[in-house]
């Protein structure tokens, strides 16, 4: 299809014909006949095995306009693709096969193509040289559809009956379907609007960079997101909410007096404010919100399931704060838009859930502003990209939330304890020794008249964490749990001593985030499986061994080792004691 | 255009501002002199806080070197060039050795060395979806693991102009701010914009000799005559300026931006063709970005 809108809009090139020629000679699907399909399917890798595993980028024009077309095959990782070439589109084209009229896919795609924000949407119902270009076809597939996207929130739905293969429709009315009155193709994609609301919207830029390349020159750079400002115009900065006026607008060698949305431009501000990236300046009079929780609506991109309680970098226009999915409201059945219970969210499924910031960002809602409201999640370990949410609306509690001051403070209560309060932490396999040296590191700490609190995994899973079992999204809400409590526990003036398999990098290093510099302390209880196996305390490894225990670390679960903790104990031909004594001494030689 | 043009300015700063050493690849043709004036509109009045780096294959046209040297001293930026002196030692040359062999040994290794050497982290380039099918699918930030490589199946998706910038140590990313460019678009800019460009992107009497269906032109002795072969004068000129001789010439009357422009609009041939190295072998343009090309 796309590869006749090509061919018709005369945007192929005389090479580029031949070596289809060729192509479709080799590896094409039409017999003798030219396979359009083969003029998007770029790499050789998909050539071979005839599948389309990307989102491919085409140009076309016409006299009145040019066309930027996301090709989004819809296979396996249709939803992403799909998500991924919607997010910057201002119109959908839905290919629907005459003989086989509207499939579940259909409706898969118009949900993804709504839930992205696109407004227009063509339906083409193709392959009608198959039907005998029959217009009672068209018309019972057309009529079932409006009925569907009547749910949705399209402001249009065009459709239209095409033969791609003979061109019908397409580029001109088709003779042979007299009874179309509507558009063809290419001339109803003329008259789409591209997404132009935001001129009108109140004035907002994120802040990419500032500029200071001398002294006397300090710029604020980015890209308008909406409406429209002038020199002189007050704006303020969010979120600090600080008041100033447009001084000069600099768009790239000229100096206009006023810009507009979708312009990169570079102001300048009449006073010395504090600016940085990833604030936004707004209109004075209508300045976004900043918040710390969100509602969001979010597609899972990775292979690795989305777990709530992880961190996450959320990257939203250009601040990069981290974030943590605090709850999965539901997840949503694209198929049929059914709301389903869900405690994680695997590739490419989408889930409404609550997400929580460690900073506050500014936003808008994502049908306001697709700029202001789109965000992704980066996997902080691999740096892939695995989320894209888009914001329904802040949370009140953060609007509302403060933190309450006290005058009694960690440093007080440490005072009148005589000591640094910290977090030791000890990480390593079941049966490691965590909890033998956890337990005599405390009875030597105590004997210095140290106050201590031993936190140890057994104990918390009978209590506290007695809901959790051993899924990777329990073990997350497990250390997520401990790590809150040890934080409170230090804030009391303690020194919290912690025993955990805590298996995961991303968590320990959660745990860590909560901690002042200094104040955490990973201890690696260093023990090789094998000796853990022999050991068996508990009889866990057995059981594991028998199948009798499932997601248990080191044998059907992963364990992922500390790259760089603060101390590291064999247990191997080492007592206890001199273990302990490393620790001791590690701390000793950090104390005031 | 003001679309393309803002998109282009927002892409490059935003691969600056997370990036440790960023630097722009200069190869002197339309493409990147199209992303020089875009990088100069962003930073203005200051300029681009990135050096440009020409990867030499002492193979480009002569008028390529005296334009470089031009837009170096205008822009205000810092020109690194570097050659693959290995290479050069052994003399590889398109003549001798074949374009692929060249290409490879004096581009793509080269850039490799260049990059490693400075330790650049993004690497800005001029590349456009619309020059050949692979690169339809490229990312504007194409990821590269170590080694440069270029795994087209571990690319990370772009949705919104939300790019994740974020790298390991070792790993880089190619920058490539006019990807959604057309050739059309970048001649349309180039006249708006009055982007000073090479002479030989227009029409004029050249000696040329004509190999195969290509008109080569004959730029100085280092282009050896085969037996028989006699340059002749003919009106050519280049759509696009790789290395010489793996350039090949057009025959066209266009001496003006308008005329090119013109012609460019009523083209039946796209503008690779005339890069030898594109048609070696099938899907060559994808295996030469696995292994590290542009
Ligand atoms: N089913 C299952 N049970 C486990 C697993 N790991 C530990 N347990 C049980 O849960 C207890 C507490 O585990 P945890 O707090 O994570 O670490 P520990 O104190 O170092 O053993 C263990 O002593 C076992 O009884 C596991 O992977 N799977």
């Amino acid at each position: 299809m796309i590869g006749r809108l090509l061919f018709d809009s005369k945007s192929l090139h005389e090479d580029q014909l031949a070596a289809l020629e060729k192509d479709s000679r080799q590896y094409g699907t039409q017999g003798d006949r030219m396979d359009y399909a083969l003029l998007l399917d770029g790499l050789q890798a998909e050539r071979e095995q005839g599948i389309t595993i990307d989102v491919a980028y085409r140009f076309f024009a016409t006299a009145r306009r040019r066309f930027v077309v996301a090709d989004t095959p819809g296979h396996e990782q249709y939803t992403r693709n799909m998500a991924t070439g919607a997010s910057t589109a201002d119109a959908a084209v839905l290919l629907v096969d005459a003989r086989k009229g509207l499939l579940p896919q259909t409706r898969r795609h118009s949900r993804i193509v709504d839930m992205m924000g696109v407004k227009a949407v063509a339906l083409v119902v193709n392959k009608m040289d198959l039907v005998g270009y029959d217009r009672a076809v068209f018309d019972r597939i057309v009529a079932e559809y409006r009925e569907f996207a009547a749910g949705l929130g399209f402001t249009t739905v065009e459709a239209m009956p095409v033969s791609a293969l003979e061109g019908d429709n397409v580029a001109r009315r088709s003779e042979r379907m007299p009874w179309h009155t509507g558009p063809a193709l290419i001339e109803w994609l003329e008259t789409v609007a591209p997404r132009a609301g935001d001129a009108d919207a109140a004035f907002r830029m994120p802040v990419q960079l500032v500029h200071r390349p001398s002294p006397d020159f300090r710029g604020f750079a980015g890209r308008v997101a909406s409406g429209r400002i002038r020199v002189g115009d007050a704006v303020r900065v969010v979120p600090s909410g600080v008041m100033t006026r447009v001084k000069a607008i600099l768009r790239g060698f000229h100096a206009p007096t006023a810009c507009e949305a979708r312009e990169s431009v570079t102001l300048t501000l009449a006073d010395e404010v504090d600016v940085s990236r990833g604030d936004v300046l707004a209109a004075a009079d209508d300045p976004p919100q900043a918040a710390d929780q969100f509602e969001a609506r979010l597609l899972w991109m990775d292979e690795h399931a989305m777990v709530a309680g992880r961190s996450y970098f959320l990257k939203l226009h250009a601040k990069e704060v981290s974030a943590t999915v605090t709850a999965i409201k539901y997840r949503e059945d694209i198929a049929t838009g059914a709301h389903l219970a869900a405690r994680s969210l695997e590739m490419n499924e989408i889930g409404v859930v609550n997400i929580s910031t460690s900073h506050p960002v500014v936003f808008e809602p994502y049908a306001k502003s697709r700029t202001l409201g789109g965000f992704i999640l980066i996997d902080k370990l691999t740096l892939r990209t695995v989320g894209a949410g888009m914001i329904d609306f802040a949370l009140r509690r953060s609007a509302n939330i403060h933190w309450q001051a006290v005058d009694v403070d960690k440093q007080a209560r440490a005072q009148s304890m005589h000591q640094q309060p910290r977090c030791i932490w000890f990480t390593g396999l079941s049966g490691s020794g965590k909890s033998t040296l956890a337990n005599l590191l405390e009875k030597r700490l105590h004997a210095q008249g140290r106050h201590t609190y031993l936190l140890d995994g057994d104990n918390v899973r009978h209590g506290l964490n007695r809901d959790l079992g051993f899924t990777e999204a329990d073990r997350v809400e497990n250390i997520r749990r401990v790590a809150e409590v040890a934080k409170l526990m230090v804030d009391a003036g303690l020194i919290v001593i912690v025993s955990f398999i805590s298996p995961f990098r991303a968590e320990r290093r959660i745990a860590r985030g909560l901690f002042e510099a200094g104040e955490f302390v990973e201890v690696y209880v260093d023990t090789p499986i094998e000796e853990c196996e022999k050991r068996d305390p508990k009889g866990l490894y057995a059981k594991a061994r028998r199948g009798q225990l499932t997601n248990f670390t080191g044998i059907d679960s992963r364990y992922e080792p500390p790259e760089n903790p603060e101390v590291r104990v064999g247990t191997v031909g080492v007592s206890p004691e001199s273990a302990v004594d490393c620790v001791i001494a590690w701390l000793e030689q950090r104390s005031r | 255009m003001e679309e393309l043009e803002a998109e282009s300015i927002e892409i490059i700063r935003e691969a600056v501002a997370n990036a440790r050493n960023p630097v722009m690849l200069y190869s002197i043709g339309k493409d990147s002199s199209t992303l020089l004036q875009l990088a100069r509109k962003a930073y203005h009045p200051a300029p681009p806080p990135f050096p440009l780096l020409h990867v030499d294959t002492t193979w480009k046209f002569r008028d390529m070197y005296v334009h470089r040297e031009r837009m170096a001293r205008e822009s205000g930026m810092r020109l690194l060039v570097h050659v693959n002196e290995e290479g050069l030692r052994e003399g590889v040359s398109p003549v001798t050795h074949g374009s692929s062999y060249h290409t490879d040994v004096m581009k793509t290794v080269a850039l490799k060395q260049a990059l490693d050497k400075h330790g650049f982290d993004v690497i800005f380039g001029g590349a456009r979806r619309d020059e050949e099918k692979s690169r339809a699918k490229e990312r504007i930030f194409s990821f590269r693991s170590q080694g440069h490589r270029w795994d087209p199946k571990n690319q990370r998706p772009e949705l919104w102009n939300l790019y994740n910038t974020r790298l390991k140590p070792g790993e880089t990313m190619r920058v490539f701010p006019i990807s959604n460019w057309t050739e059309l678009d970048v001649w349309q800019y180039i006249r708006r914009e009055s982007i000073p460009i090479v002479p030989l992107y227009f029409a004029k009497e050249r000696p040329v000799v004509k190999r195969g269906t290509q008109w080569i032109m004959v730029d100085d002795e280092r282009l050896p005559l085969e037996p028989g072969e006699k340059p002749q004068m003919r009106k050519v000129r280049f759509r696009t300026l790789g290395c010489y001789p793996l350039s090949a010439a057009i025959e066209s009357g266009a001496d003006t931006l308008d005329a090119i422009i013109e012609e460019t609009i009523s083209a039946r041939r796209s503008e690779r063709e005339g890069r030898l190295i594109d048609s070696d072998q099938p899907g060559s343009m994808e295996k030469k970005k696995q292994e590290g090309y542009f």
